[in-house]
């Protein structure tokens, strides 16, 4: 969908991260990079560690948390810097979405100020300057009424007009890259597709680089160029994503693609049936051996419960041992004989 | 916000009737004859219907109530028995013992418990948490007259620094006034530090846990400084509540600590007052105390509204 633009640095670049507390490792070593501009989808159920990916970059890790390897972005390695490093770049060169836009925002503060305080903490600006610019996103973020909205508290306005607003202060200082965890779960379905297409312009007029993070496929499909899925801690398919939904590697992204209602399947009295994935991710201090996935998987055989297949490929990269497209190339080869 | 004044207001009021008649009520109803009362075992029933006669005392119960009411609403308290002083002459000269006595417990118990509260919630499950937990702890169980006891004895016995006891108007010496001050003052704010410590600790760690806190830190505030700018100003809320609250255990605590210190203030003298039957002196008292306590339940309410702009709104 977006071009990527050679001459600037890439937006990110991970190499072997590792999130984990004292008793647990949720996330497992990633490896992806995402160009300036790019955008990327990650997806996975609850528990996958999305959103522990997301806030260890930001520098956001709840107490307890620690994150390994390294994370590059505009020049510096994320998770090598201190608290008050990283502090000055978020909001700034990296700024983050998250799920809950009526948690997201300080109850006693009016919504003008806090977004005003985000410009005029990373520049030069007056207050005057910081409140005409706060006002200028909020047209830009079709929002009603901008003038009064600037005086308003958080509770007085509505789910989509918040997560707009959070959409706003994420933008306000033209950041390289935005982490979008969720922004419209929370969400009524009405105002979801209107806040997504708003995020979705913001970002290409700025031309800042986009992790999404959801389980709603249809929306990676939408927004994102590159897509990455992730199971248990790992990444186990990533590619472009209209190869990746088109012709799924990994037989969990395919399980999560069949697990998607359509209207062709959605139908309930039972003449069709939506697929599910049969078991459950399995909890992060027992997981099994081998590939994570291979419990919930009708391809296994001795070699996956023993052996942790790692990403093979370039562009389309698929963490799994009988991969689907392989299968059916080899039975295309044996028909041609 | 003027509905919600509003209705704070006529609660005030209501609550203040309502106490009025529930003190006048206990005092004279169900006290028996008040002249008889204050006269004391011995007295004729001629001198008894005197000065019953000579207070209104023989006047139907809500007559006397209504003359009470109106008095104390023109400033008149009414009169000692014994002594014939004016009890709003008595109560102000103990004002100037009891008051900077309260106020500054209170300010101290803050003064140490938003501090040490705040780092205690910051350092949850670590040793230096666990100790301030701890003593604070103790500080709670710790009755406030042997605190008191036992400062006097380190301070005013062992060490002779401040006086044990005793009190010297401000009129005579400024300094000797505050020095008399010093140990109760000690002793309240530090029990009232140690019940508030708590309070801070638990309404900080509410805090620390709220997404609006990550979203502070998301935008470019240190964890600190996120801590400070967005997180004190939310916690206060659940602690302005507690503080309210606490204005009542602080009246109670000055009763003890102006005996324990020999202080002049006004618990002493609705004490000395009880024991001497002096039923005016007591009735009134009593309610000007009850309408400081609701008035400052009122000040909580209104200072509520002010800090969080969903009361003004939704109540």
């Amino acid at each position: 969908m977006t071009q990527t633009n050679p001459g600037r640095a890439n937006a990110l670049e991970v190499r072997n991260l590792v999130v984990h507390n004292s008793a647990l490792t949720a996330v497992r070593g990633l490896d992806f990079t995402l160009p300036a501009g790019g955008r990327m989808g990650l997806v996975g159920e609850s528990g996958s560690g999305k959103t522990l990916t997301a806030l260890s970059l930001m520098g956001l890790l709840p107490m307890g948390w620690q994150a390994n390897g390294s994370v590059l972005h505009d020049g510096v390695d994320l998770v090598t810097q201190s608290d008050k490093a990283l502090s000055s770049r978020r909001g700034r060169t990296i700024s983050m979405v998250f799920q809950d836009p009526l948690s997201s925002l300080d109850p006693v503060r009016r919504i003008g100020f806090q977004v005003s305080s985000v410009i005029r903490r990373h520049t030069q600006a007056s207050q005057q300057e910081a409140d005409r610019q706060t006002l200028e996103l909020f047209r830009q973020m079709s929002l009603p009424r901008p003038e009064q909205l600037m005086r308003a508290y958080p509770h007085e306005i509505s789910g989509g007009q918040r997560q707009r607003i959070m959409i706003a202060m994420a933008l306000a200082c033209y950041p390289q890259l935005i982490i979008a965890d969720e922004p419209t779960t929370a969400l009524d379905v009405t105002v979801q597709k209107q806040v997504l297409r708003l995020l979705n312009n913001a970002v290409q007029e700025r031309g800042c680089a986009l992790m999404m993070i959801t389980h709603d496929l249809p929306i990676i499909a939408a927004m994102c160029d590159m897509v990455a899925v992730m199971y248990a801690g790992r990444i186990v398919e990533i590619g472009p994503v209209a190869e990746v939904f088109r012709t799924p590697r990994h037989h969990y992204t395919k399980g999560l693609l069949d697990s998607q209602p359509t209207m062709d399947n959605i139908a309930l009295d039972g003449s069709s049936r939506l697929a599910s994935i049969p078991g459950m991710v399995p909890p992060l201090q027992s997981l099994p051996k081998g590939c994570a996935f291979h419990p919930r998987c009708a391809a296994a055989t001795e070699k996956c419960r023993t052996t942790i297949p790692t990403l093979e490929g370039d562009q389309r990269r698929a963490a799994c041992w009988h991969p689907l497209g392989a299968e059916a190339a080899a039975d295309a080869e044996v028909k041609a004989q | 916000m003027a509905i919600y004044v509003l209705r704070k207001l006529v609660f005030f009021l209501g609550a203040i009737f309502i106490a009025s008649v529930a003190i006048f009520l206990l005092i004279r109803g169900a006290g028996g004859n008040v002249a008889a009362v204050v006269l004391g075992k011995g007295a004729t029933p001629e001198a008894i219907n005197a000065l019953a006669h000579s207070y209104g005392l023989d006047r139907p119960l809500f007559v006397q109530y209504f003359d009470w009411v109106g008095n104390m609403l023109s400033g008149d308290l009414g009169r000692s028995f014994r002594t014939n002083e004016r009890v709003a002459d008595l109560v102000t000269a103990r004002l100037s013992v009891s008051i900077p006595l309260a106020l500054s417990g209170l300010i101290l118990g803050l003064i140490i418990a938003i501090p040490v509260g705040t780092y205690a919630a910051r350092n949850v499950g670590t040793p230096s948490g666990a100790i301030l937990a701890l003593v604070s702890q103790i500080g709670v169980a710790v009755p406030v007259f042997w605190a008191g006891i036992l400062l006097s004895l380190l301070f005013g016995v062992r060490l002779g620094w401040l006086p044990t006891g005793g009190w010297t108007e401000w009129s005579v010496s400024p300094w000797g006034a505050i020095r008399s001050l010093v140990l109760p003052v000690l002793s309240l704010g530090l029990i009232m530090a140690a019940v508030l410590i708590r309070y801070v600790r638990s309404a900080v760690l509410d805090v620390m846990n709220q997404d609006y806190l990550r979203t502070a830190r998301a935008v470019g505030m240190t964890r600190t400084e996120a801590l400070l700018k967005v997180g004190l100003r939310n916690a206060s809320l659940p602690l302005v509540t507690i503080v309210g609250l606490q204005i009542a255990e602080l009246i109670g605590g000055t009763v003890i600590i102006e005996t324990v210190f020999s202080l002049p203030g006004l618990s002493r003298m609705m004490l000395a007052n009880v024991a001497a039957r002096e039923v005016i002196v007591v009735q009134s008292t009593v309610m000007l105390i009850i309408i400081f306590v609701i008035g400052v339940n009122l000040l909580v309410d209104l200072l509520y509204g002010i800090l969080d702009p969903r009361v003004r709104s939704t109540r």
